[in-house]
């Protein structure tokens, strides 16, 4: 394997990491648009969006660096994945416009109904299905003729991209009621806890049905999964995810409040890492792996540099910032 | 709908589009976001309550003008590759790594540090806050470097060689960043931002002294921006001027759009002032021009020659109607600016900077005015260095998503009504901000519920803290 070969490697490894950073970190913030409609009174709410309104920026800005990333390092990529998956693509990017601005403009209007609470849980609602289905779409494969996309603007709509589209939903929707259990207090904290034992069931019936339509996909995806000797390597994510399940569901029972949100974190990484399994080493299923989209070396390495500096760093300061804002949010926390 | 359509059209009609919704929020971020840290560094260095006031004032309408900007930032990313794949694929080499470090360097620091400004001013202490403030600030002027840097390597491309896929590809980074048009560019950008920020806090200053001249915030907001109109105005005619010098060694297809340079003038170019370009005739009618000016301003001399646009195939010519128009909406907008600054020190000299109705009616009209001319700005450059994108190299009509017109069409329209519905509610949020005048116990951005008495449940209430 030459120099250049395993640099892509890694900056597959590093849009990896940036796409899930952002899925699970964005993944509570849009969990808590999806579930405002079960949260109807404004106090609720208001406590609610204060519980991420200081970090929900810089957790939006992984999704930049996921996008921009693969523009950098697998251009070719990037030009065929953004126009197969044109509508969702759009429909997230307008999704995110509707939740983003919601977080100040909700607070330039008063009295009870807020028309920027709709715009924050349908844009957070539009996001998260779109953002599934470009996944499905991604995974089942697109049509690809020399260096561009040749299918048409629809080709993206299928059982199993709708699939994996509500799935997320309720996966950002579990995210998102562990971070209100370990973010808030009394009833609020009640009904989060109540919301989380039916979300965690819808969670465990979506990677079930994922996982099972996926093999039938292509026979890639079946042979990845069930011949000797990957079984070796594919059959501890489904014994982890079991383990996962059992430790979540105590933490529940007892009621530990920081718990719930760790273990699904966890939960979404053993999906993830499925993913990976399933994908490896193509970029665009089935068409193009990481080495034939990679850009030259003098790009990736010159962006590398940079990454290998700055994200420790953006960690460093992020986690910062979280640590200012950490414990539970109580209503008038803000100034005094 | 939309079939029949060309989809190339519909894509820049697109991108035209949303750039403009973006840019101007973007521009006001960078210079708000530095006028935010002078005010918070002139609280801490002073002690002065009004500087707090000021702060807390402006940071409110800072949080809504950023967050537009963030989330019409995030479509500009993405539409590269929605309905610029071509372009994404053969640029995405050289593009691609300056925008991943405008993310790494800029959008994480503006939004790692964000939510302490906005928020944590009692959690952390005025000192690690306004490192954040500071921080902020920092991060939108590196994310203006690197931006630029993208854009001018597009106008004036350097440092590149092109792989056998057809790639443009990096043979010098140093050459591929600071490419010969980005330092002319960053400065006239920068001190754009800056103006127009200036011009929008000098008309709220006037706005509110107009009510009543001795209200302390206004009085110090008013005077502030007027100073930077009088300094920064007559900096940025020149740094405009040296932009153009360069624009013409290295884009000077694109001067003679702008000066409507149709014809080739071998003994000296007239300065066309205003006139009709038609671009079918090839003429700019109704033309009122003076003589060898245009070759006295460009090239230092008045019989210098300059060659017009026939000497450059049809195909590669810029829209001239639009670049002529655009520039002088620009150039105009900026000696309008620099005489509202020569008027606001004569006030002041005067000692009628707080008092004279005129110059506060004159600020108020102004205040829109640095948007209009960084709208103007952009106009020219982009158009003007039409058909292509990557300067004489890639043209457009060879960019664009093999999308049908119908894909972009529905986008395009799809986002034209959210930005009419988002960016009319902020506009009206930010102006009814702007309407109350700074008040003293100013506070920043509300995280809680203005009546606390309602709706808060007693199980929280009752909890120890």
């Amino acid at each position: 394997m030459s120099l250049a070969a395993d640099i892509a490697a890694i900056w597959a490894f590093i849009i990896a990491f940036a796409v899930f950073v952002y899925v699970v970190m964005d993944g509570f913030d849009l969990g808590l648009g999806i579930l405002f409609p079960l949260f109807p009174a404004k106090a609720d709410r208001d406590i609610i969006m204060n519980s991420v309104a200081p970090v929900w920026d810089g957790n939006q800005t992984w999704l930049v660096l996921g996008g921009g990333g693969i523009m950098a390092a697998f251009p070719l990529a990037y030009a065929i994945l953004m126009p197969a998956l044109y509508t969702p693509i759009i429909a997230m990017l307008i999704g995110l416009i509707f939740r983003g601005v919601a977080f100040e403009f909700r607070w330039r209007v008063s009295g009870q109904r807020n028309l920027w609470d709709l715009a924050f849980a349908g844009g957070a609602w539009l996001a998260a299905l779109a953002q599934g289905i470009a996944l499905g779409a991604i995974l089942q494969g697109v049509h690809v003729e020399a260096r561009h996309y040749a299918g048409g603007w629809w080709d993206w709509l299928t059982p199993f991209s709708i699939l994996t589209g509500i799935s997320l939903v309720i996966g950002y929707a579990l995210l998102g009621a562990t971070w209100l259990v370990l973010k808030t207090e009394g009833a609020l904290r009640d009904r989060a806890y109540h919301l989380c034992w039916y979300l965690l069931f819808a969670m465990l019936a979506a990677i079930g049905t994922v996982s099972i339509a996926t093999p039938f996909l292509s026979i890639q995806y079946a042979q990845r999964w069930f011949t000797w000797p990957n079984v070796i390597l594919t059959a501890p994510v489904p014994i982890a995810v079991a383990l996962v399940t059992v430790l979540l569901l105590r933490a529940l029972a007892n009621r530990q409040d920081s718990q719930p949100f760790y273990l699904t974190l966890v939960l979404f990484a053993l999906s993830y890492a499925g993913l990976g399994i399933s994908m490896y080493p193509y970029i665009v299923p089935q068409s193009i792996t990481i080495w034939q989209a990679a850009a030259p070396e003098s790009s990736q390495i010159f962006l590398l540099v940079g990454v290998a500096v700055l994200i420790p760093l953006i960690l460093a300061y992020t986690g910062w910032a979280y640590w200012v804002f950490r414990g539970k949010v109580r209503a008038g926390s803000g100034y005094h | 709908m939309f079939e029949g359509w060309d989809a190339v059209v519909l894509a820049r009609a697109q991108f035209a589009f949303t750039m403009s919704f973006h840019i101007v929020f973007p521009a006001f971020s960078i210079g708000l976001a530095s006028y935010l840290a002078v005010l918070e560094a002139r609280w801490l260095l002073t002690g002065r309550e009004v500087f707090l006031n000021l702060f807390n004032y402006w940071l409110k309408i800072f949080a809504i003008g950023f967050g537009m900007g963030v989330v019409s930032g995030i479509v500009m990313a993405y539409q590269f590759g929605t309905n610029w794949s071509a372009f994404a694929d053969k640029t995405g080499p050289v593009i691609g790594p300056l925008m991943g470090y405008e993310v790494l360097t800029a959008f994480f620091l503006e939004a790692g540090f964000l939510g302490v400004m906005l928020f944590g001013l009692d959690r952390v202490g005025p000192k690690l806050h306004f490192l954040a403030t500071l921080m902020v600030a920092i991060g939108t002027l590196i994310s203006a470097f690197w931006i630029l840097s993208a854009n001018s390597w597009m106008q004036t491309p350097t440092g590149y060689a092109v792989n056998p896929d057809g790639q443009f590809v990096a043979a010098s980074w140093l050459k591929v960043i600071f490419n010969p048009s980005f330092p002319y560019r960053l400065v006239h950008m920068v001190l754009a931002a800056y103006l127009t920020t200036a011009l929008v806090v000098g008309a709220v200053g006037a706005f509110h002294l107009l009510g009543d001249p001795h209200l302390a915030g206004p009085r110090v907001m008013f005077s502030m921006a007027m100073w930077m109109a009088t300094l920064v105005a007559p900096i940025q005619i020149i740094a405009g001027d040296l932009h153009g010098l360069n624009t013409l060694e290295y884009q000077p297809v694109k001067i003679m759009g702008m000066e409507g340079h149709y014809q080739s003038h071998p003994d000296g170019a007239p300065l066309i002032l205003f006139g009709l370009p038609d671009q079918k005739a090839g003429e700019v009618k109704y033309a009122l021009e003076i003589p060898r000016m245009g070759s006295l301003i460009l090239k230092h001399s008045p019989d210098a020659p300059m060659p017009g646009l026939d000497t450059v195939p049809r195909e590669n010519w810029p829209p001239v109607p639009i670049t002529f128009w655009s520039f002088r909406i620009m150039v105009g907008i900026g000696f309008l600016m620099f005489g509202l600054g020569l008027f606001s020190l004569w006030c002041r000299w005067r000692g009628t900077l707080f008092q004279s109705r005129l110059l506060h009616v004159l600020a108020l009209l102004m205040g829109p005015a640095g948007f209009v001319a960084v709208l103007a700005g952009w106009i020219t450059t982009e158009s003007g260095r039409q058909p292509f994108t990557v300067y004489g190299l890639l043209r457009t009509a060879e960019s664009s998503a093999p999308l049908a017109a119908p894909a972009v069409g529905s986008s395009l329209l799809a986002f034209v009504i959210v930005y009419f519905v988002v960016y009319a509610a902020g506009l009206t949020y930010m102006l009814r901000l702007m309407a109350q005048p700074p008040h003293p116990g100013e506070l920043g951005p509300p995280t809680e519920v203005p009546t606390r008495t309602a709706g808060i449940t007693p199980a929280i209430e009752g909890l120890p803290r």
